[in-house]
């Protein structure tokens, strides 16, 4: 299984789009929805989990697919694990020193990005059957997608509970109290699943953005 | 002589053979006008703003389920009085002060996500209208808190003071209710403004009080419910267990000086305790259909509503305590189901 027979051509661009929307994180596959819920309220935090993940998502990938003949599949997934947590560190270190005041803000989730299964299942299902350079595309696609979920989340959870945008007051006013806390949340994340559901069935026939039927 | 027989009266069908004239419509129809009496106290309470706020959220109700079907290609039903019963109820629980804004919102969150979109009528995992209602206070909290005192807006002498604010409430004669001066103050501020005991009980049966627009008048609310209960179409079993259970546990838990000391009376007759018991736990989709289950229900919501009221943050618990029991209902229902007889143990 490990040294699976690696396809003659990948088309980069839909590796990529892949990511983004058929196999999208929050939308599509629904898992990492703690973070989602956690950080969205307001832009900035979801802006900088979203890049962080991209980092991450795109240097496991890598080093995943570089040791994928060194690694024992017997002990791969403790090996993955060391892999993730380690370059988890690097951009919990990084975001620490350069960005000190989201860093407080964001709290522990930088750091949970180490349980993020979606991170752990690209490595496990892409990245060690790989190469390292559609490996890059796979971790880029993936990152790609969760970043726009947190973004596209945030924006109407901060426009509609703070009234503003990245920071940056927009409206007077608070107009719905409720985005800001979890509820509010879910029921973005919810009422945005459904929407890109409807988009895929209205103009894809269910078969997602990127095209693709099958990996 | 040889009866003469159709042929069709020969032709063997599946079950059900015996078709009850009672539909989905008659009941929910059945139910709009019970809770007439209720609306009419509020009207008379607070005005005919009470009017306004109601059909904007039974506007806004009907518009939901429409545009929520619409969207989804599946058949229209606003006629069946469903979306029309919950944006009532919803109206019924808002304070007559509201901007025009929250109905309209607070009823497409109603009906247009927590029924429709988790599947239509009999569908729904929580009661329509109390999430709505859950919705518009935790986003706009002082505008769903800032009650009014009751005045006899409907006075024959002084008919102008029905028509004044309709469209915006002016008037900045606020007042709390009997619940949230008990949160804040204590149990001698709420009998202060009386000379005995009973005046207050008096008042909170007839309705003279602040709160929501419905839920004031327990009398109009039991003759809707006492009307309910000989159509047959709510048991007794969720409003008694309900209603006895939150007054044995504020008899109980509600006193300053011990146990044993609270004032159950009080706490029975006041918040929107009545209207919830017998109009929104007793909603056919979202409790146990099972009548031992029933009376878990009550006893669940009626421990969270005191619970809620004595120990939490909020003055009243009956919204959160129903919708947290109607998380139980399909629990409660699949341990209390009746033994089929012959069915062997295990299976």
């Amino acid at each position: 299984m490990l040294h699976h027979e690696e396809p003659e051509k990948i088309n980069y661009l839909k590796t990529v789009l892949v990511g983004i929307f058929k196999d999208n994180t929050i939308f599509r596959l629904a898992i990492s929805l703690c973070p989602a819920i956690a950080v969205t309220n307001s832009m900035k935090t979801a802006l900088m989990m979203g890049i962080a993940v991209v980092f991450v998502q795109i240097m496991v990938n890598i080093t995943v697919s570089a040791l994928r003949y060194v690694i024992n599949p017997k002990v791969r997934i403790p090996v993955y694990m060391l892999i993730i947590s380690g370059w988890v560190t690097v951009i919990d270190l990084l975001t620490a020193a350069f960005f000190t005041q989201i860093y407080k803000q964001m709290g522990l989730y930088i750091q949970l990005i180490v349980a993020f299964a979606s991170i752990l299942a690209r490595a496990e299902f892409f990245a060690s059957k790989n190469r390292m350079v559609p490996s890059f595309f796979d971790g880029l696609g993936m990152g790609l997608g969760f970043l726009l979920a947190l973004t596209v989340i945030s924006f109407f959870r901060e426009l509609l509970g703070k009234g503003s945008l990245i920071g940056l007051q927009l409206i007077n006013a608070k107009p719905l109290l409720i985005m800001l806390l979890p509820a509010g949340g879910f029921l973005t994340t919810g009422l945005l699943m459904g929407f890109f559901n409807w988009i895929d069935m209205r103009f894809y026939g269910g078969k997602g953005a990127g095209g693709a039927t099958d990996q | 002589m040889e009866i003469k027989r159709k042929e069709s009266d020969f032709i063997v069908t599946v079950s059900p053979h015996v078709r009850s004239v009672e539909t989905v419509p008659r009941i929910m129809w059945t139910v709009v006008v019970s809770l007439l009496p209720a609306l009419l106290c509020g009207v008379y309470f607070f005005g005919l703003r009470v009017i306004f706020v109601t059909a904007l959220c039974i506007v806004g109700a009907l518009f939901s389920e429409w545009f929520v079907e619409k969207l989804a290609g599946k058949p229209i039903t606003i006629g069946d009085g469903s979306a029309f019963l919950s944006g009532l109820l919803l109206g019924l629980t808002m304070p007559v002060t509201v901007p025009f804004y929250i109905p309209l919102i607070s009823s497409f969150i109603a009906v247009g996500i927590t029924k429709q979109i988790f599947g239509g009528i009999g569908y729904n995992i929580f009661n329509p209208a109390l999430i709505g209602r859950a919705f518009a206070l935790i986003t706009w909290p002082r505008a769903m808190t800032s009650w009014v005192e009751p005045s006899k807006m409907f006075d024959l002498n002084n008919i102008g003071a029905a028509f004044s604010n309709i469209g915006m409430w002016l008037d900045g004669k606020t007042s709390a209710t009997p619940l949230g001066i008990l949160k804040l103050e204590g149990i001698a501020k709420v009998f202060e403004p009386y000379a005995a005991k009973a005046d207050l009980y008096m008042n909170l049966l007839i309705g003279q009080r602040a709160g929501s627009i419905g839920e004031t008048s327990v009398i109009a609310i039991l003759i809707g419910a006492l009307f309910l209960m000989l159509r047959r179409y709510i048991s007794w079993h969720i409003p008694v267990s309900y209603l006895a259970t939150v007054g044995l546990f504020s008899w109980i838990l509600g006193g300053k000086e011990g146990l044993f000391t609270g004032d159950a009376l009080l706490h029975v007759l006041s918040g929107g305790l009545m209207l919830g018991a017998f109009f929104m736990a007793t909603d056919y989709v979202t409790s146990p259909s099972v009548k031992k289950g029933r009376l878990v229900f009550g006893f669940g919501c009626g421990i969270l509503t005191v619970l809620i009221r004595l120990k939490a943050g909020y003055p009243e618990g009956v919204m959160f305590a129903i919708l947290i029991m109607n998380c139980f209902a399909p629990l409660i229902d699949r341990n209390l189901k009746q033994k089929v007889f012959g069915l062997r143990k295990g299976k």
